[in-house]
């Protein structure tokens, strides 16, 4: 593992007037690992994904991915790039069929054809949206949601909507994909589909970044685990290291004992 | 010399009125987060409802203003209670559409019940104009300065001293929080819409004895009311203020030096320039991301 | 059912000169589908990307000077001794102008868009029709100001190994009109259920979610401003050599109004939207003549506004989709109905 990172976070600190949101986070995710990212509510989990996605720029720092700077690229440039993400909240277009969601993503799969082609419905144009529709349903049942392609994405259930925004964003394929938050609201099953869906996404080559609350799921899934308090990293490690290191014991359960117990014993599970 | 004078005096009469337009525009679009499109046809109810008072109801002047102002608080209530109450949590289109809606009814009405022709309201002043260094004001503008002058304190002592005030300071930070803290946030809506209508109508009635009054005189009102909020920012009493003034001085000095016929464009070109430059408004604190 | 409605539509509107006679109920329809290309154009912007352009009567009213300027020619004075001179030219490349000059002015606008969204774009699209009136009305030596420009030459087409046609009756105007609805529905389905309608559609839905899929907002809102601003350019285009006379008033925000009310009411979003509600408010004013003055009239189209906003907030094009849709599932289902009853009986 002694690649040149795909993303480093280099120094990145950001300030809402006269708020730390972030201090000085300082990280790299190498090619082809599952990092995830954790920390207490608060600690700037989301505020750091905005700032590697274009959505926040950093007050000081910067981010590389593959060892070009993202400084100033607005988000669809640096999707373009090869870095796709999900969001927590909202994660579809709620409107339109969970078909054409994963279509908006792959809009930019022109094969060759131009507006006017487009206008005209001209062959080129034709066999592009072939292709495209193709592309779709192949995403769309990797992620097993074949039977619902035709519905309208906003009707589908919180864990199903996840599934959409993950095929949404691997519909621009990327070399790496951020997910935020993917498992909150889902149940066990669920949460386990999603796993196995990470590990095959993994296996196809994309690295990932992962935020997640679901620390049983995070030390089921990272390679490594980095941890961010207070806007700084205060742990970087494999989850065995993570689950052992004092300072992270201390930011999590620092309080309560009996949480601390609980936390440990879920992680075990 | 003289010249300049006598602009920069002009310039301070239809500030003050411009200034009332902006403030009741700001106080409902930075409160409420509605694009208020009867805030011309409020004007113009301003104006004729000083012009009814004065002539069919035989009313003193002096208190055929006031008259209009309350008139125009009543709509603005009316309004609010009727149209915007109901589709609070709508998006701002809709809003948008539905004051559309409202304004072409009101300015249609107007038109229909005293038809097209421009009327004069009768001003109890002396013709003769008041001159002074070389510059001639007459008595009805200044009364008219002094009474916008007079309108515009009182909007400042309002919110920054009273019970209200704070209230709709309060709802303007954050109307969640505001609810959660005991400010009735529906009644508040209600409020600023009158309140900001009343600013409105009396912009109107000051205006309406100085040129003439007409239906469609609120069309341009409008976009000068959103020229103004745009220049002075958001929800800003002070920035809407010196935008009626900014905005009148471009206007009588674009129209002095430049060309008359482009007066009107000041504001809409002010608008433009504005909002590519900084699309926050010139005076306007800068807006949270996200 | 649904795909068949638009061709149905069209036959029945091809047909309708045949036996509709009176030159004034002929007047209006083509009025009303001047409006409803407009109200098309609109559509796009307003429907597909969520962008409402209070000031679309601009593009409109760009489209109709630049075509009759390009037939009638003019000669104005720039700086100094520069002149511009030009001779009147064929009134179907006026048409051409015009979709291109109002696409250019689209264009211009797309871009700002970038800067100010929401209620700062339609204040921006606003103040640009507002400043686009007062030069009509000032530039005297281009436009003739407030004398308006007039005797615009008729439309003529000319038919390869035909001849011309220079279209003097109103029910030629009437199928020119028709023809050119056509084509700009059609360019606006094509374009809407394209990959770049799809990146409009992101956009309006959830922006951020849209950029982080790689959508460019601005390139995508200039593609929709363009278009839409180059569709309403030919609307302004029939306009004014049906008419034969143009002056500033041609922008005034009233004629905008009557465009968002075709689409709200018909149903924003929806191709048939703009179609459903120019039929109505391109008919509206033939049925109310009698009853009311103009005044009159357009209370009942505010009030009309009003009531649509508050009952059918989609408007109506979404409520006969789902009719249909309805009426789909209940043949599907057809034993369904039958089942009920025996379900009660089991209680």
């Amino acid at each position: 593992m002694s690649d040149q990172p795909i993303l480093s976070v280099e120094h990145v600190g950001v300030r809402f007037g006269g708020l730390v949101a972030i201090s000085d986070l300082h990280f790299d995710v190498r090619p082809g690992e599952i990092l995830s990212l954790i920390g207490p509510n608060g600690a700037g989990k989301t505020t750091a994904f905005n700032v590697v996605t274009g959505f926040l720029k950093p007050t000081t720092g910067e981010v590389r991915f593959k060892g070009a700077s993202l400084a100033g690229l607005p988000p669809n440039r640096i999707n373009r790039l090869g870095l796709a993400r999900t969001f927590q909240r909202t994660s579809v277009f709620p409107d339109d069929t969970v078909l054409d969601n994963v279509l908006i993503g792959l809009h930019r799969e022109d094969g060759g054809a131009s507006l006017l082609d487009a206008i005209f419905n001209l062959p080129k144009e034709r066999a592009g949206e072939a292709a495209r529709r193709a592309k779709a349903r192949e995403l769309i049942e990797w992620v097993g949601l074949s039977a619902r392609a035709e519905e309208r994405a906003g009707s589908l259930s919180y864990g199903e909507q996840r599934l959409v925004g993950v095929a949404l964003a691997l519909a621009t394929d990327p070399s790496m994909l951020l997910l935020d938050e993917p498992v909150s609201g889902m149940n066990a099953s669920e949460t386990k589909n999603f796993v196995r869906l990470i590990r095959s996404v993994r296996d196809k080559g994309v690295t990932i970044l992962l935020v997640e609350h679901d620390m049983p799921m995070v030390m089921e899934v990272s390679d490594r685990i980095v941890v961010l308090n207070h806007g700084k990293l205060i742990a970087d490690g494999t989850p065995a290291e993570i689950r052992a290191d004092p300072a992270v014991i201390e930011a999590y359960l620092g309080k309560s004992a009996a949480t601390r117990e609980a936390e440990r014993e879920a992680a075990h599970a | 010399m003289d010249q300049f004078l006598q602009h920069l005096v002009n310039a301070m009469v239809l500030g003050g009125a411009y200034a009332l337009l902006g403030i009741g525009l700001t106080l409902i679009f930075g409160i409420m987060n509605v694009v208020n499109f009867t805030h011309g046809a409020l004007y113009t109810f301003g104006a004729y409802a000083m012009y009814l008072a004065s002539t069919a109801l035989g009313m003193n002047f002096f208190l055929a203003l006031p008259f209009a102002i309350v008139a125009g608080l009543a709509l603005g209530a009316l309004l609010e209670l009727t149209l915007l109450r109901p589709l609070r949590g709508a998006d701002i289109d809709t809003t948008m559409l539905v004051m559309i809606g409202a304004g072409i009814i009101l300015q249609s009405g107007t038109l229909w019940i005293f038809g097209g022709v421009a009327k004069a309201i009768p001003s109890p002043f002396p013709d003769a104009p008041l001159q002074f260094a070389g510059v001639s004001i007459s008595w009805l503008r200044l009364f008219v300065l002094l009474a916008a002058a007079a309108l515009i304190a009182l909007a400042y002592a309002m919110i920054n001293g009273t019970r209200l005030g704070r209230a709709m300071r309060a709802t303007f930070q954050d109307a969640d929080t505001a609810a959660l803290m005991g400010v009735n946030v529906r009644l508040i809506y209600t409020a600023t819409f009158a309140l900001g209508s009343s600013f409105a109508a009396a912009a109107g009635a000051l205006l309406g004895p100085v040129y003439v009054v007409f239906p469609q005189m609120g069309d341009l009102a409008a976009v000068k009311a959103f020229a103004i909020v745009i220049l002075g920012g958001l929800g800003s009493i002070a920035g809407a203020t010196i935008g009626g003034f900014v905005l009148a001085l471009a206007e009588e000095f674009g129209a002095g030096y430049v060309s008359s016929g482009y007066r009107d464009a000041m504001g809409f070109l002010i608008i433009i320039a504005v909002l590519l430059m900084k699309p926050t408004g010139l005076f306007a604190r800068a807006e949270r991301v996200g | 059912m649904t795909r068949y409605l638009p061709p149905v539509v069209l036959v029945v509107l091809a047909l309708l000169p045949l036996g509709l006679k009176d030159p004034y109920l002929l007047n209006a329809l083509i009025t009303g589908g001047i409006f409803t290309i407009g109200a098309i154009s609109l559509n796009l912007l307003l429907g597909y990307t969520g962008q409402l352009s209070l000031g679309h009567i601009a593009f409109f009213g760009i489209g109709a000077y630049a075509s009759a300027l390009t037939a009638l020619g003019f000669d104005v004075g720039l700086f100094g001794d520069v002149r511009v001179i030009h001779e009147g030219w064929h009134p179907f490349i006026g048409f051409l102008v015009a979709i291109v000059v109002s696409g250019f002015f689209g264009y211009v606008v797309g871009r700002l868009s970038f800067r100010v969204r929401g209620a700062y774009f339609v204040i921006v699209t606003i103040c640009f029709a507002e400043v686009v009136r007062l030069v009509a009305l000032n530039w005297i030596e281009l436009t003739q100001g407030p004398l308006a420009l007039t005797s615009i030459p008729q439309m003529k087409l000319g038919f390869p190994g035909l001849g011309e046609l220079t279209l003097r009756t109103k029910v030629q105007n009437y199928y020119l009109m028709l023809g050119v609805a056509t084509l700009a529905y059609l360019v606006v389905a094509r374009l809407v259920h394209s990959r770049f309608g799809r990146a409009m559609r992101g956009l309006k839905e959830n922006e951020q979610l849209a950029m982080s899929v790689g959508v460019n907002a601005t390139k995508t809102l200039t593609v929709a401003a363009t278009f839409s601003a180059a569709i309403a350019g030919a609307a302004g285009s029939l306009y004014a050599h049906y008419f034969r006379i143009i002056d500033p008033d041609v922008f005034l925000f009233a004629y905008t109004v009557t465009m968002v009310i075709m689409v709200v009411s018909g149903g924003k979003g929806a191709l048939a939207g703009p179609v459903i509600g120019g039929l109505i408010f391109g008919t509206l004013p033939v049925a109310l003549r009698p009853y009311m003055a103009p005044e009159a009239q357009w209370i009942v189209y505010g009030a009309v506004l009003i009531l649509i906003l508050f009952l059918m907030p989609r408007g109506i094009a979404p409520y006969v989709d789902d009719w249909f849709a309805a009426r789909r599932a209940r043949r599907a289902h057809g034993a369904a109905p039958a089942a009920k009853p025996q379900l009660e009986g089991q209680r």
